[in-house]
């Protein structure tokens, strides 16, 4: 049965993009996990995501990223119920959880250690066009402690506010942007070794 | 005697969440124009900001 809708893009096309569909849920349901206190909420919103992705197949074109475009139709159910129902639905932050641990970067009088200054990148804005480039930006992401990486995506995958944030998840604002600057280097310091290191930015 | 390091990557971070006071801001630059390890952290940091709000945007490229 072929509609109308579906006729944009060949049984193919259509088979290929559902098997990337699968291929993407686990990284979707890490995603939801992250953000969400309810383990079952979170796996219904990825399966709601992925039904939605299916039925509007016939909207994704090619110039979007497919797993860009699958997960931003979860970034916005995720921020509707976080707008909605903030700390009903959002992961409890532990406040006993330690922050990540940044001592070894730097020394006694606060300056870089030898091992931990940033070294040259080479031609990093290229480096987001690559497939596996967010596959190892993710890794990084979920390598930090869990409140860490539930700050962090909220404000850089989300796109949420610092205030939003602190909301929702009953923190202050000074503790978000500790955790934050904690964050960002670490997650800099591992992008560091596992990519840009090797060359990988290179094009 | 400027800042250290540390407290450098803390305003390279904070710049990104919210507006800096002067005293912050000229700091910082301060800082910046005699640590490169700093220059290019800062450059880095602002960079994975930047394409990681790329990658929200549901269009081709990702900067």
């Amino acid at each position: 049965m072929t509609t109308e809708a579906q006729s944009e893009h060949s049984m193919e096309d259509r088979q290929a993009l559902q098997q990337r569909l699968s291929a993407v849920r686990p990284r979707l349901l890490a995603f939801a996990r992250l953000q969400l206190s309810d383990q079952v909420y979170a796996e219904d919103m990825v399966q709601e995501t992925l039904v939605s992705a299916l039925e509007s197949l016939h909207r994704f074109r090619g110039q979007a990223k497919f797993e860009t475009w699958v997960f931003g139709i979860l970034r916005h159910k995720l921020i509707d119920a976080i707008r909605l129902k903030g700390r009903e639905v959002t992961a409890e932050h532990d406040p006993d959880e330690l922050l990540p641990d940044i001592d070894e970067l730097f020394d006694e009088r606060a300056h870089w250690t030898i091992g931990a200054r940033p070294q040259e990148w080479v031609q990093p804005e290229a480096s987001c066009e690559r497939d596996n480039f967010w596959e190892v930006f993710d890794l990084c992401v979920f390598h930090l402690p869990k409140n860490a990486a539930q700050v962090f995506t909220m404000r850089e995958l989300m796109g949420l506010e610092t205030a939003e944030i602190c909301e929702s998840l009953a923190i202050s604002e000074q503790n978000c942007w500790v955790i934050l600057h904690r964050a960002r280097l670490k997650l800099r310091g591992c992008l560091e070794v596992g990519w840009f290191s090797k060359g990988e930015g290179e094009v | 005697m400027t800042m250290a390091c540390k407290r450098a990557t803390e305003l390279m971070s904070l710049r990104l969440d919210r507006e800096l006071t002067m005293v912050e801001k000229s700091s910082l630059r301060l800082h910046l124009t005699i640590c490169r390890y700093c220059r290019r952290c800062e450059k880095q940091i602002e960079i994975l900001h930047r394409i990681t709000a790329g990658r929200r945007e549901d269009k081709d490229g990702c900067d």
